[in-house]
């Protein structure tokens, strides 16, 4: 430092100004139309899936859409939002994520400027609207559309034992005291799915509630007013142990295979030779898992579904299912220009045509559904008398994971369901303020 | 890599390639021009601070600024009231099952279990390699796992943990080496009676590369004619190993194993991948990562609290050999 020449200091001085210019100076110039950041939870073939659907609208608009998934969507989705630097547009497979942040003030309206709104009231049901709004006004549209409470069978496996398709909750019993009688577990289940583990438990007890209990007690149990200890509730979970057996006797590979397996593999014991369960029940995105996984696999020939039989003839024909909603956090005209295109028939078909998921658009054409079970599925959503929304995906953050982790604690260990509803009770007392 | 963000904002990039560098030289230059218009006396004294300087501020803002930060949002609860130290009472209390106790509880485990197997696979590895002429081959191959994150090695071990039901080809190395026995496969991660064990053993094993690292430099600076002397005692190699050379390590052992005690107060990847804190695996900064994610910010914090405490006398105590360590030189 101290035989520094003094041209050197200049030279450096010069630069350091330099650069100072430049980086004030010189932000902010993108290319193109502009690019609009989407946040999701597909991954895999489904992330494929979602590229498919916006390669139409980037040709068309020039506009750039950048894709980013992460499984733990909740919680980068705040961080993201809390640090000022939110995508423009999230997608979220539980509308109460979006509910926090709508209460918060962070996310756009969208019914005043931004959808054509006589167009969107004419291509939606009220109920998959009202879903949306909050406090009266839209933030969140959906794209697509699952139902849940759909047990696939291979009809072949049932042709070749001569059972019948159960059309009654004690027939389906029956039907499951049958085949363990034969020598065969009658279901597969499989609840594993990294930080979400036992999601697929909770829409068996979710589906039983509504079936058994009724919409209005399903709805004040997600609202958080009615207590998991109350007796209703207390039944579904018991209902269920009666189809997981005692032990999980009639589950394939009982309590460890149920615990270790990730869902997506949940259905493939039904195409092993010979079939290792006959019945599973899963929403319908897990048609596109059966065919990738399972080679040669058929929709149609190789599986078919029946919905889940009611157990009480009191609610009959009710179903639950979930969507996919979008919602905006920038209001920037790409991000305006996409969300459009999300709610447009055209643009759903393209996910729809790949199979795995439905359109909740009235005027969605049903030619494009690739097969029938997928058609009969959508005629299940628009047929049912009573059709109900995710009762977890409605639930608070940690309401929703202590119900995922009751599901893992009743699968180890039928017997603690006290304990277990006691925790439940515990969480829903400080989750719901 | 998608290139194509970075180059669409060119004055940026040349900004931060040439600018970062260029201001740091300058503010040093600059600096130095300021001591010198100072009298001699002054020189050494000030010159550090301006060195020190941008170091210190960015310690400051990023470090020190944040755990006060945390401190105080600690006591506000989800809708930003003053609740005081009631998010401490939510974590500390129903002992021994409820709150964050099952965490801790856990977070002990993890010092207690992953601390001594590291040190003491790592200790044999560096005992044992020194006596081979192979041994650079070998150190290199148990030094590996620390190259990768531990997200991969937890997710590397939830696959060597898989199962598959009795009968069935098993898909998980563990229980397709207890299948070759004869054995029943059995859960691993999601059993509550092993699935903290089987957590840590992927740690370990993630870890002991760095143990064996540094452990062996230490075993190479005990001087020759000390091992010598001890065999022309006629003393035999465990001997040896007792009496000469573990106690000469020890100061170079408190140090590693206090490093692995901070770090696993601190696990978090390898619960998070594999269980999620589930199955009675929870530790504190999952638990923590969790209360964030609903939000509940102020839970977090306390969470993030406890755990600072926790680490500090560890800290202080790992300095303190540190020190000593360097002092022997």
């Amino acid at each position: 430092m101290m035989g520094l020449r003094l041209g050197s200091i200049r030279v450096l001085a010069l630069l350091a100004g330099l650069a100072v210019l430049a980086a004030c100076g010189g932000s902010g110039s993108s290319a193109g139309k502009g690019s609009v950041h989407v946040l999701a939870v597909w991954s895999g073939s489904e992330q494929a899936s979602f590229e498919a659907v916006l390669k139409p609208f980037e040709e068309q608009t020039g506009i750039k859409v950048l894709y980013e998934s992460t499984r733990d969507l909740d919680a980068i989705l705040q961080t993201r939002v809390q640090a000022g630097n939110p995508p423009e547009i999230a997608a979220a497979p539980s509308p109460s994520t979006l509910t926090t942040l709508a209460n918060a003030g962070k996310l756009v309206q969208l019914d005043n400027g931004i959808l054509d709104m006589s167009t969107f009231n004419a291509q939606y049901a009220p109920g998959w609207i009202s879903l949306g709004k909050i406090n009266g006004k839209l933030y969140q549209i959906f794209s697509w559309a699952a139902v849940k409470g759909l047990i696939w069978y291979d009809p072949k496996n049932f042709a070749a034992k001569n059972y019948q398709v159960p059309d009654s909750w004690d027939s389906m019993i029956n039907l499951q005291s049958t085949i363990k009688g034969a020598g065969t577990t009658p279901w597969c289940i499989a609840v594993e799915s990294q930080a979400a583990s036992g999601w697929p438990g909770s829409d068996w007890v979710k589906e039983i509630v509504l079936s058994q209990a009724g919409p209005d007690v399903y709805n004040s149990w997600w609202q958080g007013k009615t207590k998991w200890s109350d007796p209703a509730i207390k039944a579904a979970w018991q209902t269920w142990g009666t189809v997981l057996g005692p032990g999980n006797a009639n589950v394939y590979g009982g309590k460890n295979y149920i615990l270790s397996t990730n869902f997506v593999n949940g259905g493939d014991g039904l195409f092993k030779k010979p079939p290792k369960c006959y019945m599973h029940n899963q929403a319908s995105f897990i048609t596109d898992n059966f065919v990738k996984q399972n080679a040669g696999v058929k929709a149609g020939d190789d599986f078919k579904f029946f919905p889940l039989p009611d157990v009480n003839s009191q609610f009959a024909g009710a179903h639950v299912g979930a969507g996919d909603a979008f919602s905006m956090l920038k209001d920037t005209s790409q991000a305006r220009a996409l969300i459009k295109y999300l709610t447009t028939p055209e643009a759903q078909a393209i996910w729809v045509k790949r199979g795995g998921k439905l359109s909740p658009n009235k005027s969605f054409d049903l030619a494009n559904y690739p097969d029938e079970i997928t058609k009969q599925v959508a005629q299940v959503m628009t047929g049912a008398k009573i059709f109900a929304f995710d009762a977890g995906d409605l639930m608070p953050t940690d309401m929703r994971n202590q119900y995922w982790k009751a599901v893992l604690d009743f699968v180890s260990d039928q017997s603690k369901l006290d304990s277990i509803l006691a925790k439940l009770d515990a969480v829903q007392a400080t989750a719901y303020k | 890599m998608d290139l194509s963000q970075l180059l669409a904002d060119v004055p940026t990039l040349v900004a931060v390639i040439i600018g970062v560098p260029a201001v740091l030289a300058a503010y040093i230059v600059g600096g130095e021009y300021l001591v010198r218009l100072l009298p001699d006396k002054l020189r050494p004294s000030v010159r550090p601070w301006i060195w020190v300087g941008p170091a210190l501020a960015f310690v400051a803002a990023f470090l020190v600024y944040p755990v006060f930060g945390t401190a105080y949002r600690s006591l506000f609860d989800k809708q930003d009231n003053f609740v005081g130290l009631s998010n401490y009472a939510v974590q500390l209390g129903g002992f021994p099952s409820g709150g964050a106790w099952i965490a801790i509880r856990n977070n002990l485990y993890w010092l207690v279990f992953f601390t001594l197997l590291v040190l003491i696979f790592g200790l044999l590895f560096a005992v044992l390699t020194d006596r081979v002429p192979y041994e650079s081959p070998i150190k290199s191959l148990i030094f590996m796992p620390m190259a990768i994150s531990f997200v991969a090695i937890a997710l590397i071990w939830k696959f060597m943990y898989s199962y598959q039901p009795p009968g069935e080809p098993q898909t998980g190395t563990i229980n397709a080496v207890l299948s070759v026995f004869h054995q029943d496969p059995r859960l691993w991660v999601q059993d509550p009676n092993v699935a903290n064990q089987a957590l840590i053993v992927a740690g370990v094993w993630g870890f002991v590369g760095f143990a064996l690292v540094i452990l062996s430099a230490a075993l190479k600076g005990i001087p020759g004619d000390l091992l010598e002397a001890a065999r022309v005692d006629g003393a035999g190699e465990l001997t040896i190993f007792r009496r000469v050379i573990f106690p000469l390590m020890m100061p170079t052992i408190v140090v590693v194993g206090t490093t692995l005690v901070i770090f696993a107060l601190k696990a978090f990847d390898i619960v998070y991948v594999m269980t999620n804190g589930n199955y009675d695996t929870d530790v504190l900064a999952n638990r923590m990562y969790k209360l964030i994610t609903i939000p509940d910010t102020g839970n977090a914090a306390a969470v993030a609290v406890v755990l600072v405490v926790a680490v500090i006398p560890v800290l202080i105590f790992n300095l303190r050999q540190f020190r000593a360590v360097e002092a022997r030189r």
